[in-house]
Order: C-alpha cells, then sequence, then structure tokens
C-alpha cells in the first residue's frame, strides 16, 4: 500500500507570478469599485429600489453555493470512505475555503454599510435567516479549517474522518440556509418555495464540482503533476449526475408554480414572456449550463477527453451564474402582486429594469479572481497538492 | 498675569476644561432627548390608520405625498435616478379587473403586527414598537436590503446618494434604508401624522385601534374595510375601505 505524498507548488515560475498578477489586478479593480460605489452611494448602480440586489449578489451568492459544493469531494471520502477521493481532500476543503471568503467579501462590500461589519457580529435577530447564515458562514471556516489541520496532522489523522462528517453536516444546513434567504420570503411571487434550500444544495453540488475539477486539472497540469484518468473520469461523471440533478429540481420547481394560479404571471414572465430572463433562462440555464455540459461528458465523441471536461466545467458555471441572475434579478424585476383580483395602472408595476453596472460586474469578478488567488498562493506555502494522482497511485491505495 | 504658561500646565488645564466640557455636554445632550418622550411606549395602543379610498381625491393623495416629503424631508435627491429615489408614500391608480372599478390610494408601510422586514433584518435594525409603528433603526442598519426584498407593499426605500440640509427630528443617511415612520415624532407629542393632518376630511383617520372610544375604532366597526394582502395575515395597522 502505498501513501499519497502531498508537496507545494514551486511557485517560481513566470506563468505563476503573471497570474497572479493578473489576478491580483481584478481584485484591485474590485476594491477599486466597491469604494467608488460606497463613495458615492449607490446611485451609481444599477440598483435601485426595485431591484434591490443585484449583479454583486449574484456573484456573492453564486461563490458561497459554489463553496460548499466544492467541499464535497473531501465529504465523498470521508462521509462515504471512498478512498480514490481521499487525495484530493485537502484541496477540497482549501477551495471550499476560498470560495467562501471570496463571497462574503463581495456581499459584505456591496451593503450600503461595510463599515458597520461589527454591528452584524454584535447585534443577533434569530428570527433573520441571514443572522443564520452568518453563524453558518462563520463556523464553516472553522469546521474545514480544524478537518484540514486534522488532515495535515499525522497524528491526528485518524479523526479526520469524522471530522469530515461534521464538516458535511454544516455545509448541508449552510447551503439550505442560503437557498432559505430566498424560500422563506413571502412578498415575492418567484421565491417563497421550501424548493429552494434542496435545490441551493443540488446546485452547489454541481457548481463546486465544476469549480474544483478546473482548479485540479490546471494546477497538475502546470505543475507537471500525472493526473490519471481513474480521477478524472470519476468525477466527470459525478459531474454529469449533478447537473442532472439541477435540471430535475429546475423541472420541478417550475411545474410546481406553474400548477399555482397564483404564480402562473411570474412563471409565464420567466419561461415564456420576460425577454432578456427568458433568453437568459433557455439559452443560458438549460441549455449552455446543463444540456451541452452533460453531452460533452456523456456523448462518446467527447467522453473522457479532458478539454471537453474542462470545457464543461466553464460552461456550468457560466450556467449557474446565469441561473442565479435569473431567480435573484428575475424574481424582483416581476412585480409583486399587491392587489390580487386587480390592475395597477399607475404608481407601482410593471417588469423593473435593471443593467448592471461597470463597478458591480468587477466587484463580482473580483471575488472569483480572490477565489482563485487565495487557492493559487496557499499551495505554495502549504501542500495541499498531490505529488501524483496517476493510476497506479490512487488505485493502489 | 505675567506668568508663563508652561507646558504641563497647559496640558492640566485644557485637559480638566475637556473633561468638564464632556461631562456637563453629554448630561445636556441626554436630558434633552430624554424630554421628549418621557412615558415609555406600551403596547396597550396600536396606532392606526383607516384610508377611504371613495372620499380620498387625488389631489389629496398628491398632497399627502407633498406633506410627508415636507414633514420627513425627502424627494429632493438629486443624482438617484426615478426608480432610485426613495418613495415613503405613493399615489396608485388600482381598476378591479371585473367590475373595471377605478380607486386611487395613498400606499405607504403598512405597519404590520407581523412584519416581514422586522423579521429578516439581521442586526434588529428593522423593529417594531410596541404601539405597532415599524421603524428603521439607522444607526444599526448595515445598508443589506433584506428587508427590502421581504416587504411585500414596496414600501422602502434606500438611500442611494449622499444627503444634505436633513431635517433634525428625522435624520436619514446614506446607504440605510428607510420608510413611513407614521411620523412618530409627532405622534409621540399627540400630533397625527403629517400626511393625516394634509387632508382637511374624514377621508383619512388616525388614531388608537383599540381604543374603543377613538374614530378609527368605531368607524371601522361600522364600514366595511381591507387589508392590503390580507392573505399574508400580517395584520397591517393601514386599513383601506372603498377597495
Amino acid at each position: 500500500m502505498s501513501n499519497i505524498r502531498f508537496e507545494q507548488i514551486e511557485g517560481k515560475s513566470l506563468g505563476f507570478y503573471a497570474l497572479v498578477a493578473g489576478l491580483g489586478g481584478l481584485v484591485l479593480a474590485a476594491l477599486g469599485s466597491a469604494y467608488y460605489m460606497e463613495h458615492h452611494g449607490h446611485f451609481v448602480t444599477g440598483m435601485s429600489n426595485r431591484i434591490v440586489w443585484g449583479m454583486p449578489h449574484v456573484f456573492a451568492l453564486f461563490l458561497i453555493v459554489t463553496a460548499s459544493g466544492a467541499l464535497n469531494v473531501a465529504s465523498i471520502s470521508s462521509v462515504f470512505n471512498k478512498k480514490l477521493y481521499k487525495p484530493l481532500s485537502r484541496l477540497s476543503g482549501l477551495v471550499a475555503l476560498s470560495l467562501l471568503a471570496s463571497g462574503l467579501m463581495v456581499l459584505v462590500l456591496d451593503l450600503g454599510h461595510p463599515d458597520r461589519l461589527i454591528v452584524v457580529m454584535t447585534e443577533y435577530n434569530f428570527k433573520s435567516i441571514f443572522a443564520w447564515n452568518i453563524i453558518l458562514y462563520n463556523g464553516f471556516f472553522v469546521v474545514v479549517a480544524v478537518y484540514l489541520w486534522l488532515l495535515f496532522e499525522r497524528r491526528m489523522n485518524k479523526f479526520s474522518r469524522k471530522a469530515g462528517l461534521v464538516a458535511f453536516g454544516w455545509r448541508l444546513i449552510l447551503t439550505t440556509g442560503t437557498g432559505s434567504i430566498f424560500g422563506f420570503l413571502v412578498a415575492k411571487q418567484a421565491y417563497d418555495a421550501v424548493i429552494m434550500a434542496p435545490m441551493f444544495i443540488i446546485m452547489s453540488f454541481a457548481f463546486g464540482l465544476a469549480f474544483f475539477i478546473l482548479i485540479l486539472i490546471s494546477s497538475c497540469q502546470w505543475t507537471n503533476r500525472p493526473l490519471g484518468d481513474a480521477v478524472v473520469n470519476r468525477l466527470s461523471n459525478l459531474l454529469g449526475v449533478f447537473v442532472a440533478a439541477v435540471m430535475y429540481f429546475v423541472t420541478v420547481y417550475h411545474l410546481g408554480n406553474l400548477y399555482l394560479a397564483e404564480n402562473t404571471g411570474v412563471e409565464n414572465f420567466i419561461l415564456f414572456d420576460g425577454g432578456i430572463y427568458t433568453k437568459l433562462f433557455w439559452y443560458g440555464q438549460i441549455i449552455l449550463g446543463g444540456f451541452i455540459p452533460m453531452a460533452l461528458i456523456y456523448h462518446p465523441a467527447t467522453k473522457g477527453n479532458r478539454s471537453m471536461l474542462g470545457l464543461a466545467s466553464v460552461l456550468i458555471i457560466i450556467g449557474g451564474l446565469i441561473q442565479l441572475y435569473v431567480i435573484i434579478i428575475g424574481g424582483q424585476a416581476y412585480p409583486m402582486e399587491l392587489f390580487p383580483g386587480k390592475e395597477i395602472l399607475e404608481g407601482y408595476g410593471g417588469v423593473a429594469q435593471y443593467s448592471a453596472s461597470l463597478p458591480e460586474i468587477f466587484l463580482g469578478i473580483g471575488g472569483v479572481a480572490l477565489a482563485i488567488i487565495a487557492v493559487t498562493f496557499l499551495v505554495k506555502f502549504l501542500a495541499f497538492l498531490p505529488e501524483s494522482l496517476a493510476d497506479n497511485v490512487v488505485q493502489n491505495k | 498675569m505675567n506668568k508663563t504658561l508652561n507646558r504641563r500646565d497647559f496640558i492640566k488645564t485644557t485637559s480638566a476644561t475637556t473633561i468638564g466640557v464632556a461631562t456637563v455636554a453629554s448630561g445636556i445632550t441626554l436630558t434633552t432627548f430624554a424630554s421628549t418622550n418621557k412615558v415609555p411606549v406600551t403596547n396597550e395602543k396600536r396606532w392606526g390608520m383607516l384610508i377611504d379610498t371613495n372620499k380620498l381625491t387625488e389631489a389629496g393623495i398628491d398632497g399627502m405625498v407633498s406633506a410627508c416629503q415636507e414633514e420627513q424631508g425627502w424627494g429632493s435627491e438629486l443624482h438617484s435616478t426615478g426608480s432610485q429615489k426613495p418613495g415613503w408614500i405613493k399615489k396608485l391608480k388600482v381598476k378591479d379587473k371585473a367590475t373595471g372599478k377605478v380607486s386611487n390610494l395613498a400606499l405607504m408601510c403598512q405597519h404590520c403586527e407581523e412584519p416581514p422586514c422586522v423579521d429578516v433584518c439581521p442586526t434588529n435594525a428593522s423593529m417594531k414598537r410596541e404601539d405597532g409603528i415599524v421603524l428603521v433603526d439607522k444607526h444599526l442598519c448595515i445598508g443589506c436590503r433584506y428587508c427590502m426584498m421581504a416587504c411585500p407593499y414596496d414600501a422602502r426605500s434606500f438611500v442611494h446618494e449622499a444627503l444634505r440640509n436633513q431635517k433634525e427630528h428625522m435624520p436619514r443617511g446614506k446607504g440605510t434604508v428607510e420608510s413611513c415612520t407614521m411620523c412618530v415624532h409627532k405622534v409621540d407629542k399627540g400630533e397625527v401624522p403629517a400626511c393625516v393632518a394634509s387632508v382637511n376630511s374624514d377621508a383619512v383617520i388616525f388614531g388608537d385601534l383599540y381604543d374603543a372610544s377613538s374614530k378609527i375604532n368605531q368607524t371601522l366597526r361600522t364600514v366595511q374595510s381591507a387589508q392590503i394582502r390580507a392573505d399574508l395575515n400580517l395584520n397591517t395597522g393601514v386599513r383601506y375601505s372603498g377597495i
């Protein structure tokens, strides 16, 4: 039985510094954008009193959802005792922490008063899903950090499975909390559906794994570490299943809403006559983020091809961002049903307009860059990456 | 008086003066605030409003909106676009799909007994007073806008820009959420909200919903009234008749 060896990356190549510099530029642009928005006030953004959550929230929630999903690879190894995934546990934990930190950065920097972060920590309203999420996010950092320590410290390895179990449970609750931000909102027709919590969990599985696969393939390739087909094909199959599961949940969610007369308006809006939102739903979320990645993963012509798997992962991430855009912005754009049975002629109603401003987009992209830069730096300083994931190494274990 | 002031003396004197002024001044400030409201608010009262859409004219609603702007100092924002500008109270024209009847009404915070904005606020900035008035504590509000997502009445606004010339009794702030306060500063002094005062008829009645002798209580017993989105069971403090 061979032991998996972990090793830091060298991180001295021109490519490494170019990557860090490029990502660093994006992070600086995000910080600059946040300063610009805070200094002037939110009138410089596309957000308004109707579209109160905009592009920053699309990215922030995407990153937070993806974070909990990225931990799945570690969970499969610890909870379900699948040995093949064990060497990937450390990286999985690292990617999860980096994504969560980035998502929270974007969320906090968009607040009207980011300077009052201390209030968030000292004033809790236990009836608020947001307040619960703050506890869940902080707890996630602690749980995953402890889990990583147990993995790194050889004497403590024996406890890592139990910690992995705790982390898995925690992440399920965390994503339930994230989905419930919308699921528990009675005001908006598009939300107020309990299915949003499990749907967010399954979305996190797909987006998180897609992100993890991209990090894994690129870091192995850029540092010349062997990565065998055993690992890649297993992850690829799993990704396909997750994408199918997301589409199943999306179907049930929309069918369920269509059945209720009170929600047919918003359903028609998203599915048929919502202009940009309908286009984004069908072309972006369903075709680009669902059918094409599944075809790339399962079609005999592309199955097993790493570039195609990479492409599928990129499409899943883009599709995921589009899905959150449709949920968050589309759900707000459709007017609330203030007077059932009546038509509002003046004063309120109509589809709210939104076009994201550049600072909002920069802030969001900067969040993604921060996640990648954190992973890039930390794999240089700590041994997160296995030396080899060649078939004979992982299968002999 | 020809004594030269050395550094130690200077520090001593100025420190003593500063501490003295700070002590006295803070006392003054505390007393000033305390004197405006000596009696604690209790849940024996529940402030509410009844809007009769049959009696209230369009001009009357416009007057209510202007009175609110004048009283609370919103509406003159320079940079915010139409949907970014605050709207503490707005005029709505509603048509019944079956009968075609058109009603005009004023829509503002409905001061729910079970306010969704208070439930979702992570920092307790959104709060309901014992007497039913729903407010935002501008010092605790972090500007997350979750309350705006949760409000079924589109009653809340986010301050999108820095403000000038604010009213002394109504501090507002860039990056925080605000809405109708039912003119709590006037109500606590025994006056009626500015919008109610602007209507010179009984088209809008303000008062204590619990007080059996109050006009609002008695009117609500006799006329048919409705709550907006009554299906949500929020038990609003603002009621409407004629819709």
